[in-house]
């Protein structure tokens, strides 16, 4: 069987980085992602929208466009792409097979495979952030991500006038690229609290070193004040009612209870990085204040405390796209430097372009992580936290009541994390809930095991995998 | 430092719940010191099957005596502890399997033990219709079943604090000795003192046994388990497979839990033990074979449990010869779930009188004590 | 709840069965993107029966679990639809066909 020198996970900026920049030090790379063409969350279809004249190209903006070129970079790049390719288990091999090695099950079209690798790199990203709030769970309620991925990879618009709900940049750039489309909005409710400017003040002049980034977000918030759109600021509990569907939303204000009828909500509060795979290897994780959210540790190569396991991009913590290809950079010299094929000198004078790269992609970050902080507002007792077992914020708070502060006995107790979703909806906002119960700092609560596989495999795939291994 | 307590447990799995349970009804002072939080290992990992079917005989007193308590456990903790008395079947699957059964049960009953029944091919299919014809027959207990195991750590827990058991998470026991007549055990920066201890630190029984100088022989398990998606409800029984490793169920939610003693890995350090998934793999084709239609099935969630087996896979269960004071409850090999009630009676025995009614030759401590220092 | 884009050019479009009905879809949508357009939503839950709909469309939030060429609880969003694809939603929890 081949043994790969690296398995990349994610074939977003930092994946598709890793593997060029991997490819031309002659390492042999696989590249598995399970969605059908390069691109990532940024440039999700990008090959496909952006053929000469398309529309929706040029809604979705010139920095969408620029994935085009990365992209077909890494087609040409010489390594082993696997599209529709879901990585469910990573584990170390044992000892005596290989000097060091790894294995990744991954399955393709319902048959499962088990690739053999000297180094990982896990470039698979960042998830928005779950914020529970009534209703959440009713069809007509998606997050802002979601309609996004809708406009990239099909070219679909919310059907009717669409209420966005949350804060951060995300929300915006959409609210911009579904103008530009055609779409239209019933209004934008701002969850970011009000006294932005105070909270961002102390961080303007480090961000002013990206101050491209930070014009165009001005530009999109400009452009929506001008077209006259419906917004709201200092909103806080939001409720999406309706029966099987939704039809009516309702918020607060400073000045007031307000709704209105609605169609689609969209709603997004940030992201925070996948670290399923880094919790279930036990790499070893920090807290973020800033970002509310578990990152995993990295020494300056981007290797894990896990040796010859290696993160880029977002899944190392929020930095955005430009920072996700420096990321990825970056872990390729670490990756090149720990199998040899780099010395240590030429690998610290490799770094000198890519560590000045990262640090102006993060220059605004600080600024971000002040103006659009982790929504902070109680979870009502009745509102379902846990998506996949339907458990509201009071059955956990209860079991969090009822013994240690400890979210793996919480989710024995309750079964909250224990569905298909591995806790993805309903980690953080556990963890939130138990620091709350026994009124101790979020940091020191951490996070419930994760426990294999890291996306559901069926039994038939499994044991196919015995099968072909013996 | 805390004085007046009659009893040291050490370890909250069910084993140590129960017997500070049963102890605190007979009026002793218990502390309970856990490492973690009630039920992390083995007693939160357990496929918590009810089974009196194929024990060891050496096991069925105990056995058949917990048959009885699960069936009332609303007597001992106040909840049923989602015990289902669905029945266990032991599938025949060749003719090997199938004379090996039928001399069991000759033997038991020759014991004068008529608690396993052999059943056709028929009855079988009418039992589990969700299996695939095709099998010989089978060993057929229908008072045993299962129960939900993260319930019944809930309830012998509150009924632990219900008793007066004063119960410390986060407690992991460090050092223990003796002073004349009494313990003294360190655990999470508190010192505790009493005449008596109980190990029931499971996986981690061996350790304890180390630290109080009574070093025994023991070995570790870790057994594996998945879990699939949740689907309609269709099997009553457990069911499980003569020389084969199956252990095969269907919860009260809906979702089939797998296991039968497929091993897992120990982690480096010792301290939990990660799935293998290769191993798991290999060891699907008993279940596809019975179960053909799980093969479309999800599996959702998998995990290896870890517990002291010892060589002859009997529990180690009475008083220390090397180190007075101290009763050994832990070493259950992968099958102590059931046992529960009945060996939590026994130890409350031997804490308050220092004496029981029921035999406990085969478990004693002195066959496996060794003077290496083996951890 | 969606619609195509009205001035897009015409791409290459496949025609799929959502629970017997066939539908026209593009090139580049999921199946989750289908039944969001045609249903509105993609499961019953198994727990207390409420429907739900595709809500992350990237794999992390498992509401979109579908029966996809007879194949149940498959995520929906992550699969790319294809000539003659059978969708359909799955009504609370699995039943067992032995
Ligand atoms: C829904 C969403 C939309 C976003 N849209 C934008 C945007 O429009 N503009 C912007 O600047 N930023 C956007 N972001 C932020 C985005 O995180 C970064 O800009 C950038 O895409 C990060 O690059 P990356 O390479 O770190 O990860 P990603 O681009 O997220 O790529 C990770 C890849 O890993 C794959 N993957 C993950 N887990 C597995 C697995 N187990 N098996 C196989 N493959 C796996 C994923 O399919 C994905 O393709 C978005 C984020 C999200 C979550
Ligand atoms: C995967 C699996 C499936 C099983 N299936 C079945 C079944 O179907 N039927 C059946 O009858 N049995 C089954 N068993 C066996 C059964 O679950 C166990 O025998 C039983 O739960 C053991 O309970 P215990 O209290 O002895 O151990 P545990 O539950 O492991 O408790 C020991 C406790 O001691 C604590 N501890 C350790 N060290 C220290 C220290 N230094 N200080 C303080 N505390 C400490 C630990 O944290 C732990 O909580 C299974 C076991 C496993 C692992
Ligand atoms: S829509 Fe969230 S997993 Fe498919």
């Amino acid at each position: 069987m081949m043994i790969f020198d690296v398995a990349i996970i994610g074939a977003g900026p930092a994946g598709m980085q890793a593997a060029c920049d991997l490819r031309r030090r002659d390492l042999s790379v696989v590249v598995l992602d399970e969605q059908p063409a390069p691109g990532g969350q940024i440039w999700r279809g990008v090959e496909r929208n952006c053929q000469p004249g398309s529309h929706l190209a040029q809604g979705l903006g010139a920095e969408y466009r620029q994935g085009a070129d990365v992209a077909r970079s890494f087609r040409a790049s010489g390594a082993d792409y696997r599209p529709l390719s879901r990585v469910w288990q990573i584990e170390e091999s044992s000892k005596e097979a290989m000097a060091q090695g790894w294995q990744v099950f991954v399955t393709r079209e319902s048959q499962a495979e088990v690739i053999e690798a000297r180094r990982i790199l896990l470039a698979n990203g960042a998830q928005e952030r779950p914020v529970p709030f009534p209703g959440w769970t009713r069809p007509g309620v998606l997050t802002v991500g979601a309609a996004q991925i809708l406009l990239k990879s099909g070219g679909l618009l919310p059907e009717g006038p669409v209420w966005i709900c949350g804060a951060g940049p995300l929300p915006l750039l959409y609210a911009h690229q579904l103008r530009k489309l055609g779409g239209q909005i019933a209004g934008f409710l701002d969850t970011a609290p009000r006294d932005t400017l105070r909270r961002g003040l102390p961080h303007l002049n480090g961000a002013l070193r990206d101050w491209k980034s930070l014009a165009k977000g001005l530009g999109w918030q400009a452009g929506m004040r001008l077209s006259g759109l419906r917004r709201e600021t200092g909103v806080t509990q939001l409720r999406a009612e309706g029966g099987d569907r939704l039809e009516r939303i309702r918020w607060q204000t400073p000045e007031g209870e307000k709704s209105a009828t609605a169609g689609v909500l969209l709603i997004h509060e940030g992201l925070v990085p996948s670290v399923h795979p880094t919790l279930s290897l036990q790499c070893e994780h920090a807290w973020s204040d800033a970002q509310q959210s578990l990152r995993p540790v990295l020494d300056p190569w981007g290797e894990t405390t896990r040796s010859g396991l290696f993160v880029a991009g977002d899944a190392a913590g929020i930095d955005g796209a430009k920072a996700a290809l420096a990321k990825g950079a970056l872990a390729a010299i670490g990756i090149a430097r720990s199998l040899g094929v780099l010395s240590d000198a030429r690998a610290r004078h490799a770094r000198v372009a890519g560590d000045r790269a990262l640090s102006k992609a993060r220059a605004a970050r600080p600024l971000l992580d002040s103006l659009y902080p982790a929504p902070e507002g109680k979870i009502g007792d009745d509102t379902i936290v846990c998506r996949c077992e339907e458990l509201t914020a009071g059955q956990i708070r209860a079991a969090a009541r009822r013994g240690a502060a400890d979210p793996d006995r919480v989710k024995a107790e309750t079964r909250a994390g224990m569905g298909p979703c591995q806790g993805r909806q309903c980690g953080y906002t556990i963890a939130r809930l138990i620091a709350e119960a026994h009124d101790m700092p979020r940091a020191d609560v951490g996070f419930h095991n994760i426990r294999p596989p890291l996306k559901p495999v069926t039994l038939g795939e499994l044991a196919s995998l015995g099968k072909t291994k013996a | 430092m805390r004085a007046g307590t009659d009893l040291i447990v050490i370890g909250g799995g069910l084993h140590g719940l129960s017997a500070a349970l049963q102890s605190a009804r007979r009026g002793l002072r218990v502390v309970l010191l856990e490492g973690a939080f009630t039920g992390r290992h083995a007693s939160g990992a357990t496929a918590a099957g009810v089974r009196s079917l194929n024990r060891a005989v050496e096991e069925l007193p105990l056995s058949l005596e917990a048959q009885a308590q699960w069936e009332d456990m609303i007597a001992l903790v106040g909840d049923d502890c989602g015990f289902h008395a669905g029945g266990q079947v032991q599938v025949a699957m060749d003719t090997e399997a199938e004379a090996r059964i039928k001399a069991r049960i000759a033997r038991l009953e020759a014991a004068g033990m008529r608690h396993e029944q052999w059943i056709g091919p028929d009855r079988l299919t009418e039992l589990v219709p969700v299996m695939q014809p095709g099998a010989l027959g089978a060993a057929y207990v229908a008072r045993d079943g299962s129960a939900d195991p993260h319930r019944t750590i809930r309830a012998f827990r509150a009924a632990c604090l219900d008793a007066g058991v004063e119960i410390l998470e986060n407690h992991p026991v460090t050092w223990l000795a003796r002073d004349g007549s009494l313990w003294t055990v360190v655990a999470g920066g508190t010192t505790h003192v009493a005449p008596t201890v109980v190990n029931a630190a499971g996986a981690w029984g061996r350790q304890i046994a180390k630290l109080a100088g009574d070093p025994l022989d023991v070995g570790i398990k870790n057994s594996m388990m998945i879990v699939t998606e949740r689907c309609e409800p269709c099997l009553g029984p457990v069911i499980s497979a003569q020389n084969r490793k199956l252990s095969f169920k269907q919860t009260a939610d809906g979702t089939f839990l797998i296991g039968g003693g497929v091993q897992g890995r120990l982690r480096p350090g010792g301290g939990s033990a990660s799935v293998d998934f290769g191993a798991l793999s290999g060891a699907m084709s008993t279940t596809l074979a019975l179960f053909p239609w799980v093969a479309d099935l999800r599996l959702v969630r998998a995990w290896a449990g870890m517990e002291a087996a010892t060589a002859d896979l009997l529990p180690v269960i009475g008083p220390s010869h090397r180190a007075p004071g101290l009763i050994h409850v832990f070493g259950f090999s992968g099958h102590g779930f059931q046992l529960v009630p009945s060996v939590g009676r026994v130890i409350a025995d031997l804490a308050e009188t220092g004496r029981t009614r029921t035999e406990l030759s085969a478990f004693d401590p002195g066959r496996l004590a060794t003077n290496r220092k083996a951890a | 709840m969606f619609r195509p884009l009205p001035d897009s050019p015409e791409g290459p479009t496949v025609t799929v069965f959502v629970e017997g009905q066939p539908v026209v879809a593009r090139d580049g949508e999921t199946a989750a993107s289908v039944l969001l357009r045609h249903l509105g939503t993609a499961r019953i839950t198994p727990v207390s029966e409420s429907p739900r709909a595709p809500f992350c469309m990237m794999g992390c939030c498992f509401d979109c679990l579908a029966e996809i060429d007879g194949k149940g609880s498959t995520q929906s969003c992550l699969v790319p639809v294809r000539e003659g694809m059978t969708i359909a939603r799955q009504m609370g929890a699995r039943k067992v066909v032995a």
